[in-house]
């Protein structure tokens, strides 16, 4: 309390400070200018009062004798002012953030525009006007972008996109929905007589209907991400409000010029055009972003060189993006948005890890920064006499039917889209949606920029909007939170899972991906598309706008799984420096680092067994431990919960259910992570070979690896093979996993040998692995299945091959036979492709 | 529809096995396509080695538990009316279902589709999962580089966690209430209601998913 005793005297010292110099403005240079708050300061209001300033500053002409010092005011007025008000906003931050048990009844973005009513009323008590406010150009030139840039930079991208059809809807439908019901609702009330006289026709009603149906992004965000409400529902709300954005600027700018033509003039015609504007401006500005998306994501693939500014590009050009949305007339907002949404991918993926890190947090600080001055500025903007032309009817009505036709838009929308979707919306979530419908800064921004000459009654409008915005973010933001609780909405899944919470959920992964193969998955049309794209952007985008070193980082799984690693790293950091010396990690982080690169990126290269190369990282090591694990280090020394719960995160295997899967034939190995599905498919084959166990089997020579040379292993499978044996119409081969096991297979072995010559096997279960290998790379049906990569061959071979493992299936002590699965048999088929010299038959003798 | 009455016609008792599983007809239909497919030999009936023919299902680390779970023990062999109420464990539970009071509970209910996972761990089906039990599935689902201390210390601290009679195992009730406050992505494995869309949507469980971003 003590604390917030003190601020609230810093603050009040602030703003009678910036009050005082303000006044000595008025004094000295007499020029009555509205201060704008912008953040950049070189608005046009502005210019007036510098040049007046200027002048006046520059006005004691002759000097008698050398000043020692000179209070030069008038220089540095205009930005001294935006840097002070800029302080203050943050301060008012501080303020709000101090006490949390009012934050959890009031959002922070509430309380920010009572911070701002305070100070709005102590300025009015200094100056008896109001000359601070919210300047439209301000807001939407140096405020907005950054804001709606953030926004969409950290969008999460695949949520976002795999529910994009919802959210255009919403945005586009439904905004044009609230626009005009509203519009015509008050018009209608209006012409009832609810209103008395005004001088407003229905144009210009419909006009205010628009503006007012700016769902605001920013507040919605302020409120939302404190009630944690599941991320469907999240990225409904939030999609629809920063979409809906651009699509109300652009219906304002539609209507904006009806109302200028004037009711008369307005004929089919112009009705067809603004229909064509609006979908030339809306799309327009998304493509737009694109083109940006696209320049950001080439240009970041260059800037390894400058990379202490590589993050500033991505600003600058989001910001261009806006502009030169908004100097082509397109919507810029939509602009930003696809841009930030559209490159994200792609630059994480070129950028550096610092400058990713830079990056993100540039853009929140900005973000945040500009949202706390709109809000602290909405409330500052209140306390004008000017602008309150009472009007109870108007205001009332206008209040309810916002709330009213956004309730409606949204059950109705929701329920045409229920209709095809998988997981229906449930009426909770839509009566949040609903109700989440936040008016804000967008609104007050586009009604300040209502032209009084045309619209005699703006500063109803004004008014009212404002009113709209403190109901929707005051009162409906602190209902948010219980309504969200009493209504059970379901909730973000928490982090924080159990042991067995975590087990769990990974083994029904895996038993839903089994029953999903068993079902087959056929006529999947969705799935198709997706495919198609994946296939497309593999294809050509990643290639044209990725780093090719970074193509193959942008494997979904590796990401989480290096992210996870440099978590554990820092977290293994702090508990470690709390009990010692670190020192030994260095040599051992630079070998697993170095192990771990060569996996990742170069594992096709690492085929070509040339064990030598990885020598180093276990020779240098001098810990002799395979793992790549940090935790297996301090499992001695915490055998915490902690530990436990990163082995868990770490190791379990994925299941593709988590990767986004696309099942696309080609794709299928670049969604694995590689380490992993090698793991799988050795223990499986282990464990179904256990059932010839008791065949004698002899120990493979491990220097054979080294004889395929590199390009081989290059060599794919070729295309679609036309199989004969291929009768069901499921699609479960996927092609490439010959080849891919093959590398996984060959490079796993060539680790274990690379371990065992290196005499830093510490775990005895790799060595059985060694048997697994005769059979596989010398089966005697090589010759007859070929290239065919079917499910037949295993059929096939089974039935000529008579001391094949389908006959020992009786000895197997699991149910699984040893039909051993496809890929086994396809990894020979490749394998003996590269190697035709061996002759069919060294395996049996071998066996 | 003339082709799909016929190949409902050719499925034995498929009224029962509707009634039982709560699938449409053009899911069993769907289904039956893919047991034929499966069974490539035409006996009618799967073996172990059909379902080992499943290519993806190598890649599952506990893919031979999950096709051990379609037989019943002594039996080798599965037809298609078990194998479709084994998968009707999957169904989503459906809310909306007319209860009649004297009705078995479906097979999709909460608490089947937890047996069903409760005897994926329940290997020696005592009821209890007991440590070993555990081991050997934890084994299977972590990375290779986990040691086998590492392993048991996570099996004992599961155990911990669950155990709430402290006999060192985790009976059924107890992995229930371990699921209790958890909405696991077992609960969201649907299968779309409408019929008509069917043949597209049973296979949608991860597209599903992906709408919902549950994981």
């Amino acid at each position: 309390m003590a604390f917030l005793q003190h601020f609230a005297l810093l603050l009040a010292l602030i703003i009678v400070f910036s009050t005082s110099c303000k006044a000595v403005t008025l004094e000295v240079g007499s020029v009555e200018v509205g201060y704008n708050d912008s953040s950049k300061s070189s608005a046009t209001e502005d210019t007036s009062t510098s040049i007046n300033g200027s002048t006046d500053g520059h006005a004691p002409s002759v000097i008698s004798t050398l000043p020692i010092v000179t209070w030069k005011w008038h220089h540095i007025e205009t930005p001294y002012l935006v840097a002070l008000w800029i302080l203050t906003c943050w301060l008012c931050k501080l303020v709000c953030e101090l006490n949390h048990n009012v934050t959890s009844v009031i959002p922070e973005s509430g309380l920010l525009i009572i911070l701002g009513f305070i100070l709005g009323g102590i300025i009015w008590g200094a100056d008896k006007a109001q000359t601070f406010k919210l300047i439209p150009t301000n807001f939407f030139y140096y405020l907005l972008p950054q804001i709606i840039l953030d926004a969409s930079y950290c969008m999460p991208n695949k949520l976002f996109f795999s529910n994009l059809g919802a959210i255009l809807i919403h945005a586009i439908i439904g905004t044009c929905w609230n626009a005009a019901t509203v519009g015509t609702a008050l018009w209608a009330c209006y012409e009832g007589g609810a209103m008395g006289t005004l001088n407003i026709g229905p144009l210009q009603f419909l006009l205010f209907g628009a503006l007012i149906s700016a769902v605001d992004p920013v507040a919605v965000i302020a409120v939302f991400e404190e009630v944690h409400v599941n991320e469907v529902l999240y990225i409904l709300v939030f999609g629809e409000s920063l979409l809906n954005d651009g699509v109300t600027v652009v219906l304002y700018n539609v209507f904006d010029a009806f109302v200028s033509l004037g009711g008369l003039k307005i004929n089919a015609a112009e009705i067809v055009k603004g229909i064509v504007s609006f979908f030339v401006v809306a799309f327009g500005g998304s493509f737009l972003g694109v083109v940006f998306a696209i320049l950001i994501s080439m240009l970041t693939r260059v800037t390894k060189n400058v990379q202490v500014i590589e993050a500033g590009f991505i600003v600058v050009l989001g910001y261009l993006s806006y502009l030169t949305a908004e100097m082509l007339s397109l919507s810029a907002i939509l602009s930003i948005t696809f841009c930030g949404v559209c490159c994200q991918k792609y630059i994480n993926a070129n950028m550096d890890e610092k400058s990713v890190t830079t990056l993100r947090y540039t853009l929140k600080v900005m973000a945040n920064g500009s949202e706390t001055m709109i809000f602290v500025f909405l409330g500052v903007s209140a306390i004008d006499k000017n602008i309150w032309v009472w009007n109870t009817g108007f205001i009332l009505l206008t209040i309810f039917f916002v709330v009213v036709f956004r309730f409606i838009g949204v059950f109705f929308l929701n329920w045409v889209l229920n209709q095809s979707r998988l997981i229906p919306i449930d009426i909770t979530d839509q009566f949040v949606m609903a109700y989440g419908g936040l008016r804000g800064a967008v609104a007050y921004g586009l009604a300040a920029l209502l032209d009084e000459k045309k619209i005699p009654e703006k500063n109803l409008m004004l008014g009212t909007t404002l009113i709209v915005v403190y109901f929707t973010v005051i009162l409906q933001g602190i209902t948010m939170k219980p309504l969200v609780q009493w209504l059970k909405v379901k909730k973000a899944t928490h982090s924080d899972l159990t042991l067995n919470g975590k087990m769990n959920n990974r083994a029904f992964e895996h038993i839903l991906t089994a029953m999903e193969d068993i079902c087959g998955r056929m006529g999947d049309n969705w799935k198709k598309k997706k495919s198609v794209w994946s296939y497309f952007e593999d294809k050509y985008v990643c290639r044209l706008l990725m780093k090719s070193d970074a193509r193959k980082h942008k494997d979904p799984i590796f990401g989480a799984f290096h992210k996870l690693n440099l978590e554990d790293a820092t977290k293994y950091v702090i508990e470690g420096e709390r009990k010692g010396s670190l020192a030994f990690i260095r040599n051992y982080d630079s070998a697993s680092v170095d192990f771990k690169k060569k996996l990742a990126l170069e594992y096709a290269d690492f085929i070509t067994a040339d064990v030598s190369e990885y020598d180093f990282g276990i020779d240098n090591n001098p810990i002799p431990s395979v793992s790549l694990d940090i935790h297996e280090q301090d499992r001695k020394s915490m055998p915490d919960d902690l530990s436990a719960h990163h082995l868990l995160d770490q190791h379990l295997y994925k299941s593709r259910r988590n990767n986004c899967p696309t099942y696309s034939r080609s794709h299928y190995n670049t969604s694995e992570n590689p380490d992993e599905m090698q793991e799988i498919f050795q223990r499986t084959m282990r464990s179904r070979l256990e059932s010839f166990k008791s065949a004698k089997m002899g120990v493979n020579p491990a220097k054979k690896l080294s004889k395929y040379p590199k390009k081989d292993s290059a060599h794919k499978p070729n295309g679609k093979p036309a199989d004969p044996h291929r009768t069901h119409p499921y699609g479960d081969e996927v092609e490439k996993i010959p080849y891919f096991m093959f590398v996984s297979m060959v490079s796993y072995f060539s680790i274990i040998i690379t371990l065992i010559t290196a005499a830093g096997v510490d775990n005895p279960a790799f060595i059985p692995e060694m048997d697994i290998s005769p059979p596989m790379r010398n089966p005697p049906w090589q010759t007859e299945t070929g290239n065919k990569t079917a499910v037949a061959p295993s059929q096939r071979a089974q039935g000529r091959l008579p001391w094949m493992p389908t006959n020992l299936r009786h000895l197997a002590p699991l149910r699984m036979s040893t039909h051993s699965t496809d890929a086994f048999v396809m990894a020979d088929a490749s394998l003996d492709e590269e190697a035709p010299e061996k002759k069919p038959g060294t395996h049996h003798t071998r066996l | 529809m003339g082709s799909t009455n016929s190949t409902l016609l050719k499925i034995p008792n498929v009224e029962v096995l509707m009634q039982e599983t709560g699938f449409s007809p053009a899911h069993i239909i769907r289904l039956h396509d893919r047991f034929k497919a499966l069974d490539k030999e035409g006996r009618g009936h799967l073996c172990p080695h059909d379902f080992g023919a499943i290519k993806e299902l190598a890649m599952n680390p506990i893919g031979d538990r999950i096709i051990g779970a379609f037989f019943s023990p002594g039996k080798e062999t599965v037809d298609f009316h078990t194998f479709v109420k084994i998968l009707a464990h999957f169904r989503p539970v459906d809310k909306d279902r007319p209860k009649e009071p004297n009705s078995p509970e479906p097979i999709n209910s909460r608490s089947n589709k937890l047996k069903f996972a409760f005897q994926l761990y329940d290997q020696d089906k005592d009821g209890k999962i007991s440590r070993d039990e555990l081991l050997q599935v934890l084994r299977a689902m972590l990375g290779m580089q986990v040691t086998d201390e590492q392993l048991e210390s996570i099996a004992d601290r599961t155990i911990q966690e669950a155990d709430l009679d402290r006999d060192d195992t985790i009976s059924f009730e107890e992995f229930r209430k371990a699921c209790k406050h958890k909405r696991f992505t077992m609960f969201r494995f649907c299968i779309r209601p409408g019929e008509r869309k069917l043949m597209l949507t049973l296979c949608h469980w991860s597209s599903e998913l992906q709408d919902q971003h549950e994981l």
